[in-house]
Formats: structure tokens, sequence, C-alpha cells
């Protein structure tokens, strides 16, 4: 049994193609950096060079969207080995992934599908994070992820199946805030109730993204500023979690480096204000 | 119901479009059904976009969009990362554009391009390391990010102009003489040449069985004595100085 990664408690911000050339030249302000573990599993060239040179700055923790840790199928042992020479290389302060699916029977979707809550699948995550985790030899962490559609067959809240996944796997949460705020949004749940359902101790990690309004549902763009509702949810989080590490994840409409430090210092100043009230 | 079952639902449904497959799902599921949907159809235009921006502009968005759910439809994506989807796109071209090999090598060129990006690194051959090499059985190591296929269109023109932003892109002509297109990395940039006949004749040998003597023959029996040994030896030369020989074991 594997116990949650070490805590870290800073603030960061996820490394994208447009703000390669201010981290590598710059001193750019941050805790640590994020980055798509799978942009950055590739054999040589440029990319793993720029990740060396951005590593020799800062702690980088990696973050993947192709582990398909709810597959019926399992997981996926060559990507696994790929994924561990990477982490072995860059020795990242975290390694996660998210509590969805996007493989079956060969066809990989490439989108992150929500896993129904049932002891099926329940039984099925811990199997498949037991699998990665001996592979990569330490803990993960999972992220909550923005959901459209809830299964009707459902025994359990997200929160409690959670809650039970970090218990029998010894994995790690990455909490993403503005997912809780969708998915409450789009299935009519409480997102205070999600937070205080599940496990504070085992939050190592904080995510905070925009949204935007579609046809009846919010959908998790990741191309807005972090809206006021889902700042003030944050806060709420902060106050109750430990030691964390928060990131800006902007991954379309990329803005300019500034905007997106500007945020981080939002998230800094509710951070410590959230601490001093608790 | 099985997750197995219901995941393999959900897959028909993205991949198929057809209400038949969401009858699992309940009909409150339906609005965010078609999210994944819009989703997955997007995420695969957009990567296939990203691959073959110059294809994009020469064809123009509609007949690109058109090229692409034909292949989203004929090829769903399998592999763990999206870099990997438009590897088959040409598939998709030739029947799409079945009278365009231009169009086939170009997409092959924006490929080959992407795929040297990221090919295993290799350290370039210093000269020093030729002084003491037997070139009678010397064979030639190439750079892993090599890719090399024949050249019947001016493609690689074509490609150039798009690239560079030119005033005017040629039309798409075929070739006088078919000769061969290279591309591979040198450093971190990737690099395409058009090779006339002889120089992808000796380039084949080196591709193969790399023996350099063999590779001087052949171009012997091309060019005859004095220029094929000449023509070898500034070809080494070349391939040191652009990073295509990364190696030469005796």
């Amino acid at each position: 049994m594997f116990t949650p990664p070490p805590t870290f408690s800073g603030y960061g911000l996820g490394l994208r193609k447009e703000h390669y050339r201010d981290f590598l030249d710059g001193d750019v302000p941050v805790d640590f950096v994020e980055v798509i573990s799978e942009n950055f599993m590739v054999d040589g060239g440029q990319p793993r060079d720029i990740l060396r040179r951005v590593r020799e700055k800062h702690p980088v923790a990696l973050h993947g969207v192709s582990m398909s840790i709810g597959s019926a199928d399992g997981v996926d042992i060559a990507y696994l080995r790929r994924l561990k020479a990477l982490a072995d290389e860059v020795q990242p302060l975290f390694v996660s992934d998210h509590l969805s699916w996007s493989r079956v029977a060969g066809f990989s979707s490439h989108d992150l599908l929500p896993v129904p809550y049932t002891e099926e699948a329940l039984a099925l995550v811990c199997r498949n994070i037991e699998v990665a985790q001996d592979v990569l030899g330490h803990a993960m962490q999972f992220e909550n992820p923005s959901s459209y559609v809830a299964f009707d067959g459902a025994t359990m809240s997200e929160w409690e199946f959670l809650a039970e996944m970090s218990k029998r796997t010894g994995c790690g949460l990455l909490l993403d805030v503005n997912n809780v705020f969708v998915s409450a949004s789009n299935h009519g749940f409480d997102a205070h109730a999600f937070l205080r359902g599940i496990p504070a101790e085992r939050v190592r990690q904080v995510h905070l993204a925009g949204h935007s309004q579609g046809p009846g549902l919010l959908i998790d763009t990741h191309d807005q500023p972090v809206c006021d509702d889902v700042w003030a949810l944050y806060r709420t989080a902060m106050s109750l979690l430990g030691p964390v590490a928060t990131m800006i994840e902007r991954d379309d409409a990329i803005p300019p480096l500034a905007e997106l430090l500007d945020e981080l210092d939002m998230a800094r100043g509710l951070g410590a204000a959230a601490r001093e009230a608790a | 119901m099985k997750l197995a079952q219901w995941q393999e639902g959900f897959r028909d449904w993205l991949t198929t479009g057809s209400a038949d497959s969401t009858d699992v799902f309940g009909d409150r599921a339906w609005p965010g059904l078609t999210v994944y949907q819009n989703n997955y159809r997007t995420q695969l235009v957009t990567c296939l976009e990203v691959s073959y921006p110059q294809l994009l502009r020469r064809i123009g968005e509609g007949n690109f969009r058109n090229a692409a759910m034909a292949h989203i439809d004929a090829h769903p994506p399998r592999g763990w990362t999206l870099d990997t989807y438009g590897a088959d796109f040409v598939d998709t071209l030739v029947a799409v554009f079945p009278r365009n090999p231009d169009l086939h090598e170009l997409a092959w060129i924006e490929w080959s391009l992407s795929e040297a990006f990221v090919a295993p690194d290799a350290s370039p051959l210093a000269r020093e390391a030729l002084w003491s090499v037997n070139w009678d059985e010397a064979r030639l190591r190439l750079t892993p990010s090599l890719r090399h296929r024949v050249a019947t269109t001016n493609a690689d023109d074509v490609w150039s102009a798009l690239q560079n932003d030119a005033d005017s892109v040629p039309d798409g002509e075929m070739l006088d003489v078919a000769g061969a297109l290279v591309v591979w990395r040198q450093g971190f940039h990737s690099r395409l040449r058009r090779l006339d006949a002889d120089d992808d004749a000796a380039l084949r040998l080196a591709i193969g069985e790399g023996h350099f003597a063999a590779m001087c023959d052949t171009l012997v029996m091309r060019l005859g004595e004095e220029a094929g040994v000449a023509r070898a030896g500034a070809l080494l030369a070349d391939w040191l100085d652009a990073g295509i020989v990364v190696g030469v074991d005796n």
C-alpha cells in the first residue's frame, strides 16, 4: 500500500508553448510548473530539452490525460513504462491523471470520459491504480474531472467514490475546483458538500481554471480566466485543506504570462486569507 | 450493466453518432452526450489541422474538413497520444484526392517533419572520428530522425513557399525525373531536401546495408570513376555537416 505523495505548499502555472521563452530566459515567480506528461513522452528533440532546462529552475509536476484509469480493459503497461521513464528523469513533485477513462477495445477517445460511480467501477479503478502505482513505484494523484453525463445506476456520490478510492489505494487527490463547480452545476449537486466530503488530508494539489456556458451545460474549456464563483469556492477549499500546491490551468486562448501571474497572485491572496480565517 | 458494455456503448456513440448507442444512458444524458460527441470530433479535426497546416492552406478549409471527417469516420484513434493520430491521413488523402500526388507528398512532408522533430536524439559525428576509419569496410550510421520517400512532384517547392509565406505558391507539377524527398532533424531543426536520382541511389544504400564502398561503387557505375568517387566524397562530407551521418562503424 502506497501513501499519498509528500505535501508541497506553493503556487504554480502550467508550462505551455507560448511561455517557453519566458521560463527559459527569465525568472518567473512561481513555486513550481506543471506539464502535460504526454507532451514530453517523446523520444527526443526540443520538447525534452526544454523540459530539462525548465526543471533546472523549477520543481515540475507531471499531469497526464491518457492513463485511462477507469478503463474496463485495464491500464496500458507500455504507456506506464514510458511515463515512468519520464518521471525517472524529471523527478517530479507529483504524477497525476484523472478519474476518467478514454480507452476501450483498442479505441482511444482522447477525452476524459466519466466513470460511473458504482462498486464495480470502484473496484476496477482501484485495481488499475494499484497497477499504475506499482509500475511507477510511488503514489499518484487523481483529479476529479468535469462531467456532462451522470450514470443512472450510480450508488455513491463522486466525492464518496474519490474518498474510498484514495483510502483503498493510497493515492493522493488533485482537487480541481473549477471541475467541482462545473459538475455541480451540470448535475445539480452541492459543491460545498463535495469539498466537505473529500478527505482533505489526501489532497496534494489544487487546479483552478475557467469554463464556458454551453447549451444547457457548463463546459470545462480552460480558455477563460477563473470566474468569481470558482474563486469563492477555492477560498472555501483552502480553509478546509492542509498544505497544497495550487495551479492555474489554461490550455486554450493562452494569454500573456503576466495575466496568468496576476491570477496566481489572486490565488495566493485568497489562499493566505483562507488559512488565516480557518 | 457491466462497465465494459457501458464503455463500448459510449465508444459507439462517439464514433457513429447513432442514437441506437445511447439507449443505455437514459434520456437525461442526451445533452451531455452531445457535448462529448462534439468534443471528440472537434479535437480530432483540430489535431489534423495542427499536424498539416500547409496542406490546410493548400486545399482550403472546406476540402480539408471534408477529408478530416472522412478520416475520422474511417480511422478512429487508437494510440495513447493524439500526436500519432494523423499518421495515416495520407491514406485518406489518396482516397479523397486520388489524382493529386502533389497533395499526398505535401502531407508526407508535413508528417515526416513532425516525426523528425521528436525522434530520438543523435549527436553529430566529429570529423576526427573519421581518421581511423577503414573505408573499404566502413558502414554509415544515419540519424534515427531520417525519413525518405520517392518524389514524383514539386511538393517540396510548394511546402517551402507556403511555409515561408511566399508571394506566389507554385502549382503542383509532376517532376520530369523522379527523385526522392528526405527529412531529418539537425539539432532541434527539422530539415527537408529533394535528392536527384544519383544521390537517392547512394542514400538508399546507406539506409540499407550502409556500406560506404557499395555506395561508391554505385556512384561510379552511374557517373564514371572520377565523378563517382568525387560525388561519394562530397555526399559524405555533406551528410556529416548536415547531421545525417551520426556514426561510422568498421
